[in-house]
């Protein structure tokens, strides 16, 4: 199985580094999958949504990535995020709390949007449904 | 006599007294450099990977963003000062604001206004002590910033340079007209003992082109989503945020060190002037106990040689 070298780094710290047979995040088209080899690619990610690292051995690890790009390159792929947080890092309970809390307050303020954004890439990322 | 020894004493004590400070400042002064060096190595990744796309970007747009492209007839100038929040640090805020004053009046000699956005409470107090007008201001968290902090910046000093200075913006004060140019001023660590002030322009962005690298022969084709231009709009205060948020880590690292080295150095003057005082308490109580006993046998021959009179 081809491999590939996976960043994932956040403003503040370099949150994950290794390799991995496939990347699948949501960008602004559309949802897009990365195999070892991609032609070389710089995107945009959609706010809100959860991507996917299945590493070597199959497991795959959800990360909820907050305002991020994606690039790839011959060297692979780098996701880089103002925040970012590994499925284990997030607070479920927490999440679908301030989740549940936007919802009701509707996306009428940018503030609100933003939150339900948060919280709804972090329930993605810890794999729970919405 | 009396009085001298124990106004001495006092003074030795007053002095060991905040030399206990200065110490417990250094030494956490001392312990933040290392943690804002920490900082700043997390945050190179991240840097070091926009820089790259927006390399890689930039070779593919036309490169007519408003963040890109310099303004032929910029009449304001908005200029961001990273100052400390606390004093005892030597130099540090002197320094920098002197390379602010500097720059304001290269601004200035140019035909431009300047605006001021400060950070810090050192620089507040300096520029509102001479009356000048300041944009906006941030303070509480110059020797711990965060990515939070660079971004509460960089939202309000980007529209106002998206707007320029035709265009007028809303602020908490009312509308104001924008700015052309976008200078950072800050301090770069450079080592424990020297940190530099530095001014630099960060809007509109220099652009260097370079030659394509022989090695790996021309940088490969990309593909973008969205259209090159789009993705340029949204990367670009991004990137913008990045170099103010580099430029706050290395502003606090300067700062510890800063205070670390003016703390030592009043740390070991304050154990010069103790043992100074010290040794001059001790030969004040030395002149008295003297004088005493000068006077004890002076007494003494005294009654003696009265008492030789009787006989």
């Amino acid at each position: 199985m081809a491999e590939m070298q996976v960043d994932l780094v956040a403003v503040e710290r370099q949150i994950w580094s290794g390799t991995a047979q496939m990347v699948v995040a949501r960008t602004v088209d559309g949802d897009i999958g990365v195999l070892p080899g991609h032609a070389p690619l710089l995107a945009q990610l959609r706010e809100g949504f959860a991507a996917r690292i299945v590493s070597p051995d199959g497991s795959v690890m959800s990360v909820a990535v907050h305002g991020g790009f994606l690039s790839v390159t011959r060297d692979g792929v780098s996701i880089l995020a103002e925040d970012a947080e590994l499925r284990d890092e997030i607070d479920v309970t927490h999440a679908r709390k301030a989740y549940e809390d936007a919802k009701a307050r509707g996306g009428d303020s940018a503030d609100a949007l933003q939150e339900l954004r948060r919280a709804r890439a972090q329930l993605l990322a810890a794999g729970e449904s919405i | 006599m009396a009085a001298q020894v124990r106004v001495l004493r006092q003074r030795v004590r007053s002095v060991r007294s905040t030399q206990k400070t200065t110490k417990a400042m250094e030494m956490i002064a001392t312990s933040r450099i290392a943690k804002a060096q920490a900082k700043v190595a997390a945050a190179a990744p991240y840097s070091a990977q926009i820089t790259d796309v927006l390399t890689a970007l930039a070779s593919a747009s036309t490169l007519d963003h408003p963040l890109l492209t310099e303004r032929p007839e910029a009449r304001r100038a908005g200029i961001l000062v990273v100052t400390s929040d606390r004093g005892l640090a030597g130099g540090y805020n002197a320094n920098t604001l002197k390379a602010a004053e500097e720059l304001r009046s290269l601004l200035r000699s140019e035909g431009k206004e300047t605006v001021l956005y400060v950070i810090g409470r050192k620089g507040v107090g300096y520029y509102n002590f001479r009356q000048r007008a300041i944009a906006a201001s941030w303070t509480g968290f110059s020797e711990k910033p965060e990515y939070s902090n660079a971004v509460d910046a960089a939202q309000a000093i980007l529209p106002a340079f998206l707007a320029g200075s035709d265009g007028q913006v809303d602020t908490e004060g009312g509308p104001q007209p924008g700015i052309d140019e976008f200078h950072l001023v800050s301090t770069h660590f450079v080592s424990m003992l020297t940190q530099t002030p530095q001014a630099r322009r960060v809007a509109p962005l220099v652009v260097e082109y370079v030659g394509t690298d022989t090695r790996n022969g021309p940088l490969p084709a990309y593909e973008f989503e969205p259209a090159p231009d789009a993705l340029l709009d949204a990367l670009l205060p991004k990137y913008i945020t990045t170099r103010i948020y580099a430029a706050l880590l290395d502003a606090a690292a300067s700062e510890s060190a800063a205070r670390r080295q003016a703390c030592k150095s009043a740390t070991d003057n304050a154990n010069e002037i103790i043992r100074k005082l010290s040794r001059e308490a001790n030969q004040a109580r030395q002149a008295q106990i003297t004088q005493e006993l000068t006077e004890i046998v002076g007494g003494a021959d005294a009654l003696a040689s009265a008492a030789d009179d009787e006989d």
